[in-house]
């Protein structure tokens, strides 16, 4: 009889593998879907001349040094917002909690004006753009980093009061927010033309702008706190059952909480340092994975990440093509998909049912 | 595994919740702690398993200090008095968590395999698969004593394991309690109900204000002593070996 419960299990794991692999394969196809699409029409027949290194030098320089960027930003950013909002999710119990919804991002995105409006990380020129270039993007990505711990550490205090409900710990983000709103707003009031345009970019999500730079960056930080969260998955889990419990597991309960908030909040900053802030891809995702497969930690985080980073490659791929020529920013299609999300959830009543 | 409290004071917000308490758990016990409300027998339950951390005195297992939380999940499991029932994991999934202090990497066989063993154990096999959050109360709560037993603990602490219980579901778990003891298994139980406690327990240890009122086998059950651990008047019948506790109304003194 134990060998058939084993195996019952066994083959539900086998099932969400199955559905991870998918997902994988998903990521590759929208990824050369991607390639493929935009202005400049590429077929698969040039990607194929380029890959076997016969493709003329207008085709290679759109697709390195234009799209590819783009595609591998967009799926290292959205890697980084869906696992942080899984993360989060998990550490405080919080099916509403994500890192836009916490305020972490408008946090990161006031950070990262002030590094350049105050602390000069960008000099002023006059490129295609108008935009300010950004001259240390270590220093941009410090700034929102920092100012993003605040948002952190509140919402952790928060959360410490018996009280506290999932609503209440999003409306002390909501609060957080429009704080960080505020300053933003302050800084364009002050700024010049340039600065000002600069300062909008980060309020709404915009792939087009990540360079190679940038993506090696997120790349070189999002990593280790990957491995990071995949390795805390069973600690993620024990959670799930309250404090108390996951303490008698052997779960250093304030230590995972809040190292595991402090890497989203940092994988956060970094994607909003280049890219602004993209709403609700944090909050979709999780509860995307959460309906497919289940809860379980082990599995909803890397399912997560992956799909994370395939759901912000097909949003930008239909933002560059659902009205060509225009190319609108990913931050406001996702907006539009997560916030009617939002309020089903809000509706639905998470106190009474908070995962279903 | 045998537990000594030894001259343990804890305070919360700096008003005490127990103290001095002093008493030895012999290994294989069955402990009933009984008391009023806020009387501290989840705070001891808690800081028998390092949960919380005395302001004085030590816990003792085996005459040695409390080994980290991690190596300890392995010989003393827990079951809380209110949790998250609604975490969306299976039957399956919710037992074999119990496994968390052995897994380093992934569950392998063998914690599949002990999983598997208590839920056959517990007759829960049919329901295996089934989303916890779809259970009746008492099959919730006997999956998550069904999680401790995944520990292979030779303790077992519950606080107020049978409240929100039909009788029905109180007594199954009552009994199944009783037959862990039978295997060897400490058992450590606060409850609210002092004729199951009088009824299964071995020992009873009675808590008032934070301090241990009586501590002893059932002949410590007297009318006096119940009707002045918890303000009340009682009738206390005893016949063929067995103890039944009516309730008399409220002490007069204590209105």
């Amino acid at each position: 009889m134990p060998e058939s419960l084993v195996l019952q299990y066994k083959k539900n794991i086998e099932r969400r593998i199955i559905f991870i692999l998918s997902v994988i394969i998903l990521l590759f196809v929208v990824a050369i879907v991607s390639i493929v699409s935009g202005s400049a029409e590429i077929g698969l027949g040039e990607l194929w001349k380029l890959i076997t290194g016969k493709a003329s030098n207008f085709t290679s320089q759109i697709i390195v040094n234009i799209r590819l960027p783009r595609i591998v930003g967009g799926i290292l950013a959205g890697t980084a917002l869906a696992v942080s909002g899984a993360v989060i999710q998990s550490l405080l119990r919080n099916p509403l909690a994500s890192p836009f919804t916490l305020g972490i991002s408008g946090a990161s995105a006031f950070g990262a004006a002030f590094a350049v409006i105050v602390l000069g990380a960008g000099s002023s020129y006059t490129g295609s753009n108008d935009m300010i270039h950004i001259n240390h993007p270590a220093l941009v990505t410090c700034s929102a980093f920092s100012w993003s711990l605040i948002s952190v550490f509140v919402i952790l205090a928060l959360s410490k009061y018996k009280g506290a409900t999932p609503e209440v710990i999003i409306l002390s983000g909501i609060i957080i927010s429009s704080l960080f709103g505020a300053g933003i707003s302050a800084m364009q009031y002050f700024a010049d033309s340039v600065q000002l345009a600069t300062i909008v970019f980060w309020t709404f999500g915009d792939l087009g702008r990540g360079m190679w730079r940038d993506s090696l960056i997120l790349g070189i930080v999002l990593v280790p706190l990957l491995v990071y969260f995949f390795l805390k998955r069973w600690d993620y889990k024990s959670l799930q059952s309250g404090d108390e419990h996951a303490k008698s597991l052997g779960v250093n309960v304030i230590r995972i909480r809040l190292t595991g908030m402090v890497a989203a909040s940092l994988a956060t900053a970094v994607v909003v340092s280049f890219y602004g802030i993209i709403a609700f891809v944090g909050l979709v995702v999780p509860h995307i994975i959460r309906r497919i497969i289940g809860n379980d930690e082990q599995f909803l985080i890397p399912a997560s990440a992956l799909f994370g980073g395939m759901f912000l490659l097909f949003s930008d791929t239909l933002a560059r093509t659902v009205i060509a020529p225009v190319i609108l920013p990913v931050g406001i299609l996702t907006s539009f998909i997560g916030a009617p999300l939002f309020l089903f959830l809000l509706i639905k009543g998470v106190g009474k049912s908070p995962w279903r | 595994m045998k537990i000594i409290i030894h001259n343990i004071d804890f305070s919360y917000n700096g008003s005490p919740v127990l103290k001095d308490i002093n008493c030895c758990i012999e290994k294989g016990d069955f402990v009933a702690l009984v008391g009023p409300n806020g009387s501290g027998k989840s705070t001891l339950i808690k800081c028998m398993n390092g949960i919380l951390k005395p302001n004085i005195g030590a816990v003792k297992v085996d005459d040695k200090n409390l080994p980290p939380p991690g190596e300890l999940a392995k010989n003393m499991a827990y079951v809380p008095q209110s949790e998250n029932r609604k975490i969306g994991l299976s039957v399956f999934d919710t037992v074999l968590l119990g496994r968390k202090p052995y897994i380093t990497w992934k569950p392998d066989n063998h914690d599949l395999e002990v999983t598997a063993g208590v839920l056959k154990t517990l007759h829960l096999e049919l329901i295996a698969m089934k989303d916890i959050s779809k259970l009746s109360g008492g099959q919730q709560q006997t999956v998550f004593i069904g999680r401790a037993l995944a520990q292979e603990p030779s303790v077992l602490l519950l606080d107020e394991p049978t409240a929100n219980l039909d009788i029905k579901h109180q007594i199954e778990v009552m009994e199944l309690l009783k037959s862990l003891s039978e295997k060897g298994i400490t058992i450590i139980i606060a409850l609210h109900d002092i004729n199951m406690a009088v009824r299964y327990a071995e020992k009873i240890l009675m808590l008032k204000a934070g301090e241990i009122f009586t501590y002893g086998s059932k002949e410590t059950i007297t009318r006096e002593n119940i009707e002045n651990l918890y303000d009340i008047k009682i009738q206390l019948i005893r016949n063929q070996g067995n103890i039944f506790i009516i309730p008399d109304g409220i002490h007069p003194d204590k209105k």
